[in-house]
């Protein structure tokens, strides 16, 4: 059976560029629309990179920030200064 | 000063900035200070490692949370000045906000207060620390609600007095026991209750289809409070994610104390979502997701991939998941046949779903809508339409545990009321499921102390022995106004108003006659 | 005419809910008011807590203090969660700016060794102490009862969690990040005789079972003594020795005891003016506390700004009591 880590953003304009930024680094990850949100799901892993949105938006960004526009998430949780990733570990 | 060590990663930062306040007493005896920490038989050897599920320090906390609050009450200022709710699919979608607002929204109060409980009482700072930011954003939901239905309750019957029906309604015991069987419990229970089983496990299935089905139905005020509470239950999916971890980690012994806990709080949290999957099935006029593919989404993908994940500790699935993804045919209609029959006495309309929705619900279930459910709708279609819309007179059994009447049906047999009973100290108690039974057999002295409202009624403590007074006097419920058919009621008559279709009804003519 | 239909139906049918009617009838409410009163279950709890079983949930017993009603008791700044995060948001945006200000320009390292020494240990571990008051403050929150109440303390609560942040940054400034200066300080809390009398204090409240109690413990009688002397005398003191620039870190404190003062006052009165009873209970534990807060205070006091402060502060405290209806008590200090 497969383990798919995911995140859920509310549609918006920051999320346009999370979801960038995701898509770019997950190769294997596949992007939902919703009415009003954004779902990424990948199976096991899924991985946001601060420099890779901070490409995207052009700007210093703090992975906190984006506590700002989630909606939910599953998988375990390893978030530090430079990424905030999703996983499944078995 | 001289500077000699390196400096604090993110990490140890943090720590210092919360569990480091921390000291070991010395003039006070721990276990006074901290006393409801060992009763539920949970070892913790060390909470120096516990891991911080967020790292989130007050002046940022207050900074985000600044920024979201002025986003939402922006949009709830804009939403009563435009007169928002007359831009919603359909006025019957608001009967799913006033069955959200007496059921759910108190059971954010409540966790306020838990949270603010097990937030001083655990004896890990790092671990008070998350509960008590936790707590304060329960507070947070539980008012942005009040004040995102504000406006509804302007407009529209049933939201008017949420607070003293949740507390009374019969069907609200069903929020309700819930919540205080968590509260009632120790810390750790309390946690693997609501912040495993209900946040990481279950919430989904009311927070994300349901608020993506408020926004498809027009209905900005709520989508915005819905998404803007996720927000923060992204932070308390990941303690509750780890709370479980750390449980499983410190202690071996921990591990079936902690599976029994999922096993009940799994099946108490399935019963009480039964509610959202009448809310989407059948109270959404423009549909999104049927309950049936969002519990597939939400309950046995992602729970598969977390139980997957748990293996490693020992833990397996809920005992009862298995009955729980066969009722995923079934329990959304039979709530709404049940709803249907007692609009008499609930604070919402019902009604039959038009030829369109049921046609909806036939694609979503091949293989039970048609089989077993449209006929019973269309019988009740006909009898409404020569003017004798069903009402069932007689007060329903309630199941002991979840307080949901016995109206489902054997996980293997549609056809088959599910029913348990046993007799406990001289005394029979009736039961939904084998899930509710086993949870009341490994704590009958709990369960037999419920409130179980049809009891209450029976015994002359709801202000009257006949129906309508209890509704009337005991429930605040306003006969005719915020019960029985939503056809023809008032708040069907203003909408249709609104809408330009027809004139107002008789009790809001007075002006325009 | 279908114009003038459809301006009636947009006419409110009511204008707030029944419980706010009932209160204050049927007109426009504030936010305030309809996401304060009345939002506790007060009935039909199901079962009894396994942790308490004597009480029930929500159980206004907890306490000795009655009131008829405990939404008697507001919040004179009317904070309901949205207002009090963006209240909370434009303090800590001034607080960051100063303590930025601070960092860049390097004014606390810049200090004399003895002067960060003392900043370190007479300043800093009052991070412990905001420890103790953030864990009672989010007791009474847990176990007191009304809406108007309980969200006094978790918002009195985070708030405290904050100080006690700040206070902490205020040694990461001294050590540049390392951490050292906080181990440092938190030794002097554990180990120095001049807090221990204030430790043991706070240890004491900690296992203060009655809710309102401890309210008034925490909230009225230590910090109504411990914010003057530290955040105002002591504040001074350290000006005297070059230190002003601290005062930019402390800000916050300032403002946040002069603001969260008039709730406070605000309660005891409201409780107070309920009945000769709680008079009395208040009274009585007034008596207990006071001259033990005074007395856990003095080592500090004797080591920094020296006991006439802390005299003048008790006097000031006792004039407090006077305004709020109690009996002022002769505390040398």
């Amino acid at each position: 059976m497969s383990q798919l880590a995911f995140i859920v953003f509310q549609d918006n304009d920051n999320a346009r560029y999370l979801v960038e930024a995701i898509a770019e680094d997950n190769p294997h990850a596949e992007v939902q629309h919703h009415p009003a949100m954004i779902r990424i799901q990948a199976e096991q892993r899924l991985v946001i990179n601060r420099h890779t949105v901070e490409e995207k938006i052009g700007r210093e960004w703090d992975v906190q920030e984006m506590l700002l526009d989630v909606i939910s998430i599953g998988g375990n949780v390893d978030e530090d200064d430079d990424h905030f990733i999703l996983e499944w570990k078995n | 000063m001289a500077t000699k060590n390196k400096k604090l990663s993110l990490k140890d930062k943090y720590q210092y900035l919360t569990r480091d306040m921390a000291w070991e007493p010395s003039y006070q005896k721990k276990e006074d200070i901290f006393p409801y920490e060992r009763f539920e038989g949970i070892k913790i050897t060390d909470w120096d490692k516990w891991e911080d599920p967020f790292r989130l320090t007050m002046d940022a906390y207050w900074k985000y949370q600044a920024e979201k609050e002025k986003k939402l009450y922006a949009i709830f200022d804009a939403f009563a000045q435009n007169n928002g709710h007359q831009n919603i699919s359909d006025a019957r979608y608001v009967n799913a906000l006033k069955l959200f607002l007496t059921g759910v929204s108190p059971l954010e109060y409540g966790a306020f207060q838990g949270y603010a409980k097990v937030g001083r009482h655990f004896s890990g700072a790092g671990a008070r620390v998350a509960c008590q930011m936790q707590s304060i954003d329960e507070l947070r939901h539980v008012q942005t609600q009040i004040h995102a239905m504000s406006h509804y309750n302007k407009h529209f019957n049933g939201l008017h007095d949420f607070a003293h029906m949740h507390d009374r309604v019969w069907f609200l015991s069903v929020p309700k026991s819930f919540f205080d069987d968590a509260r009632s419990a120790g810390p750790f229970e309390f946690l693997t209750a609501i912040s495993f089983s209900f946040e990481y496990v279950l919430t989904n299935l009311l927070f994300v289809p349901f608020m993506s089905g408020a926004a498809y139905n027009g209905d900005m005020a709520t989508v915005t409070f819905g998404f803007s509470a996720q927000s923060d239950e992204a932070r308390h999916m990941t303690l509750g994610l780890e709370v479980i971890k750390f449980m499983l980690e410190q202690h071996e012994d921990n591990v079936p104390i902690v599976q029994r806990w999922i096993d009940k709080w799994f099946w108490r949290g399935y019963r009480l979502l039964s509610l959202v999957s009448m809310m989407m099935d059948y109270m959404l006029p423009n549909k999104v997701m049927s309950w049936k593919d969002a519990w597939e989404v939400y309950y046995e993908q992602n729970g598969g991939a977390l139980f997957r994940d748990l293996e490693r500790y020992g833990i397996r699935p809920p005992k009862y998941q298995d009955d729980a993804n066969k009722g995923k045919h079934h329990i959304s209609h039979q709530l709404w046949s049940t709803f249907y029959q007692y609009s008499q006495a609930t604070n919402f309309h019902t009604w039959i779903p038009s030829e369109a929705e049921m046609n909806w619900l036939s694609e979503q279930y091949p293989d039970t809508f048609d089989k077993y459910y449209r006929p019973r709708f269309e019988h009740w279609q006909k009898q409404q339409e020569k003017g004798e819309r069903f009402y069932n007179n007689t007060l329903p059994q309630l199941c002991q545990v979840c307080q949901v009447p016995t109206l489902f049906t054997e996980p293997d047999d549609p056809t088959q009321l599910s029913h348990r009973s046993l007799v406990h100290d001289g005394e029979r108690y009736h039961f939904c499921s084998d899930g509710c039974c086993d949870i009341f057999k490994h704590e009958p002295e709990k369960y037999i102390q419920a409130w179980l409202p049809v009891h209450q009624i029976y015994q002359g403590n709801c202000e009257g022995a006949d129906l309508e007074t209890v509704v009337a006097k005991y429930y605040h419920i306003n006969i005719g106004q915020d019960n029985l058919e939503y056809l023809g009621s008032p708040d069907h008559r203003r909408w249709q108003a609104i809408k330009g279709n027809k004139p107002l009804g008789a009790d809001d003519s007075k002006d325009a006659a | 005419m279908s114009i003038e239909i459809k301006t009636h139906a947009v006419e409110p049918i009511r204008h707030t809910y029944s419980n706010i009617q009932r209160r204050f009838g049927d007109k426009p409410a504030s936010r305030y008011q309809e996401a304060s009163y009345d939002i506790e279950a007060t009935t039909n709890f199901h079962y009894r807590p396994l942790w308490d079983p004597q009480h029930g949930l929500n159980d206004p017993g907890r306490s000795a203090v009655r009131m008829a009603d405990w939404h008697a008791v507001t919040d004179p700044r009317q904070f309901y969660y949205g207002v009090y995060v963006q209240s909370r948001a434009k303090m800590q945006e001034a607080t960051e700016y100063n303590f930025s200000f601070c960092d860049k320009r390097g004014l606390l390292t810049r200090l004399p060794d003895a002067v960060q020494e003392n900043l370190l240990r007479l300043l800093v571990p009052l991070r412990h102490v905001e420890l103790g008051a953030n864990m009672n403050n989010s007791s009474v929150a847990g176990d007191c009862v009304a809406g108007t109440m309980t969200q006094l303390h978790i918002y009195q609560a985070m708030d405290r969690l904050g100080m006690g942040q700040y206070l902490s940054r205020i040694a990461l400034l001294i050590d540049g990040g390392t951490g050292e200066a906080l181990d440092r300080s938190k030794t002097y809390w554990l180990e120095d005789a001049l807090w221990q009398p204030l430790r043991r204090l706070v240890e004491d409240s900690l296992v203060i079972k009655d809710w309102f109690e401890l309210t008034l413990v925490q909230n009225l009688i230590i910090d109504g003594h411990l914010y003057p002397l530290m955040y105002q005398h002591f504040d001074q003191w350290l000006a005297e020795q070059g230190a002003e620039d601290v005062s930019m870190l402390t800000e916050f404190m300032r403002d946040w005891f002069s603001e969260s003062s008039r709730w406070v006052d605000a309660m005891v009165k409201t409780v107070r003016a309920e009945s000769e009873a709680n008079v009395e209970q208040l009274q009585s534990w007034i008596e207990v506390w006071q001259p033990r807060v005074v007395t856990a205070l003095a080592p500090l006091a004797e080591a920094s700004v020296g006991a006439p402060a802390l005299s003048e502060v008790a006097a000031q405290f006792a004039a407090r009591l006077k305004k709020l209806g109690f009996a002022a008590q002769e505390i040398a200090a």
